[in-house]
């Protein structure tokens, strides 16, 4: 078992392992992915009952939930992957962050967009100062900051390291985000989904969310590897093995 | 066959790490109270700042009573950006930073020292000049107390804070703007405390839990911070 966990340690040192064994995974993660979010949305959108005050306008919830979800785990992620970078200097990590940081500050912007489009009719305004709303912006800035500095630090090795510095001090403003609800407790209501409670939605309306959270959990996946791959591709095209795939599928 | 040299003792002297921290401090300060200009800039900056408040939003007295606590935790925020860069920027220049990096006590608590050195420069004259701003905003005795209060919590926090991002961006080329958008995101907390503290107090609300909340980001920040700042100024060293 001990032997096997080093084996295959090891070989995520290799991006050349990396990339195979990804173009292996991606058209499951692709697949089932899009199954199980274009079933989640078709049935939430079109066959989930609509809520009793806000009508149809909460339907909204299975998108904006999964891209909320995501946005703050990606995060999480890349400063698990953080770590990773700066204790054994692995480059898969530092590929990892690189690939997923745009993906985050995208779906964090798409849960802030939706969440307007959603307080709208149900709040009346666009956006409320609210400390969930604020958090998720804040999110959103620390994103950008990922992302800029990233592009700042020209060399490889220390822009893997002081990227993975930043994530990890920007993973504080995590527990702000779960536990601003409960400190300020305004206008947002409470998580959708606790491990610890049943859901206090009707499960007409949880199961489809619960299809499409894991759909898009899935798709990004396929998305990260994809986003790795092309970055190894990059990084990589001198070596001899970038060569022979290129012209295998030249012919 | 060579005479056998007598090995010559080498001298060491050992310096433990309180005293090296406080060497780091006085050294900081003697420095800059040599460039007495830099030190006034972020003073000037902060007075400017807040009168712009006035002459672009509104001189009415109710306005600036509400806004007041808001108007100073903001400038104050900013002119501690501004002020960051040059946090290891000289020492960086001149290569003392490496000298730092090599001497045999632990890298975060010289670090720490150098954020002390930076509130005591910048932090400080700030909650001293805050009370005589409060006064041209109209707030009130108790709210400016409360306010001084904890501007003096908070700003330790902001100095911090800034140095990781200030280690960061060093030697990056546009590292200023660079640095306020690293930083910005992370000051945002305890920018809602501080103000959050004087409103508080405004509506005659305990403010005990505020002001606990505050000091455990002080905490927070002295404990973990200087780590965060060391290895990022290894990180930037190892790039130049």
């Amino acid at each position: 078992m001990w032997q096997f966990i080093r084996q295959l340690f090891h070989k995520f040192g290799s991006p050349k392992w990396f990339y195979g064994i990804a173009s292996k995974m991606m058209p499951w993660l692709l697949g089932i992915g899009l199954i199980l979010l274009l079933a989640g949305l078709v049935w939430g959108l079109a066959f989930a009952p609509a809520e009793r005050l806000q009508g149809n306008s909460y339907r909204i919830i299975f998108i904006h939930v999964p891209s909320a979800f995501l946005a703050q785990s990606i995060y999480i992620m890349m400063a698990v992957t953080a770590v990773v970078t700066l204790v054994w200097r692995m480059k898969l990590a530092d590929l990892f962050v690189r690939a997923v940081a745009p993906v985050g500050a995208v779906l964090t912007f798409l849960a802030l967009f939706t969440g307007a489009v959603w307080g709208k009719p149900t709040w009346g305004t666009w956006w409320v100062w609210d400390a969930r709303l604020t958090s998720m912006l804040i999110l959103l800035f620390l994103y950008f900051g990922v992302i800029v500095l990233m592009s700042a630090i020209t060399d490889e090795k220390s822009s893997a390291r002081a990227v993975a510095v930043l994530v990890l001090v920007g993973v504080v403003n995590i527990p702000i985000i779960k536990y601003s609800v409960e400190w300020w407790n305004t206008l947002h209501q409470p998580a959708t989904f606790k491990l610890t409670d049943k859901p206090s939605m009707a499960p007409e309306m949880w199961v489809p969310l619960l299809l499409s959270v894991l759909g898009l959990y899935l798709l990004f996946g396929w998305l990260a590897c994809l986003r790795m791959q092309t970055e190894i591709l990059k990084r990589e095209h001198r070596t001899r093995w970038v060569r022979d795939l290129a012209t295998a599928e030249g012919n | 066959m060579t005479p056998k040299v007598p090995a010559m003792p080498l001298a060491v002297v050992r310096v433990s790490a309180w005293r090296a921290m406080a060497l780091v401090v006085r050294r900081d300060l003697r420095a800059s109270l040599r460039q007495r200009q830099d030190l006034l800039n972020p003073l000037l900056f902060f007075f400017m700042v807040v009168t712009l408040f006035p002459l672009g939003v509104s001189p009415e007295v109710s306005f600036l009573q509400q806004a007041g606590s808001g108007i100073l935790w903001v400038a104050a925020l900013l002119s501690t950006l501004l002020s960051l860069d040059h946090l290891f920027r000289h020492d960086f220049d001149d290569g003392t930073l490496e000298q730092m990096v090599l001497q045999p006590q632990p890298l975060f608590l010289l670090v720490l020292a150098k954020s002390v050195a930076h509130w005591l420069l910048t932090g400080l004259p700030l909650v001293m000049l805050a009370p005589v701003l409060g006064v041209m905003l109209h707030l009130d005795g108790n709210s400016i107390a409360i306010l001084c209060l904890t501007l003096l919590i908070g700003t330790p926090v902001l100095s911090l804070i800034g140095a990781i991002g200030a280690a960061l961006t060093l030697g990056l080329r546009a590292g200023g703007v660079l640095l306020s958008l690293l930083i910005i995101p992370l000051y945002i907390p305890v920018l809602i405390f501080g103000t959050g503290t004087v409103a508080a107090a405004a509506n005659g609300a305990p403010v005990g839990g505020y002001l606990a909340l505050m000091m455990a980001f002080l905490v927070l920040a002295i404990t973990l911070a200087p780590f965060a700042s060391a290895a990022a100024l290894r990180i930037s060293l190892s790039n130049s």
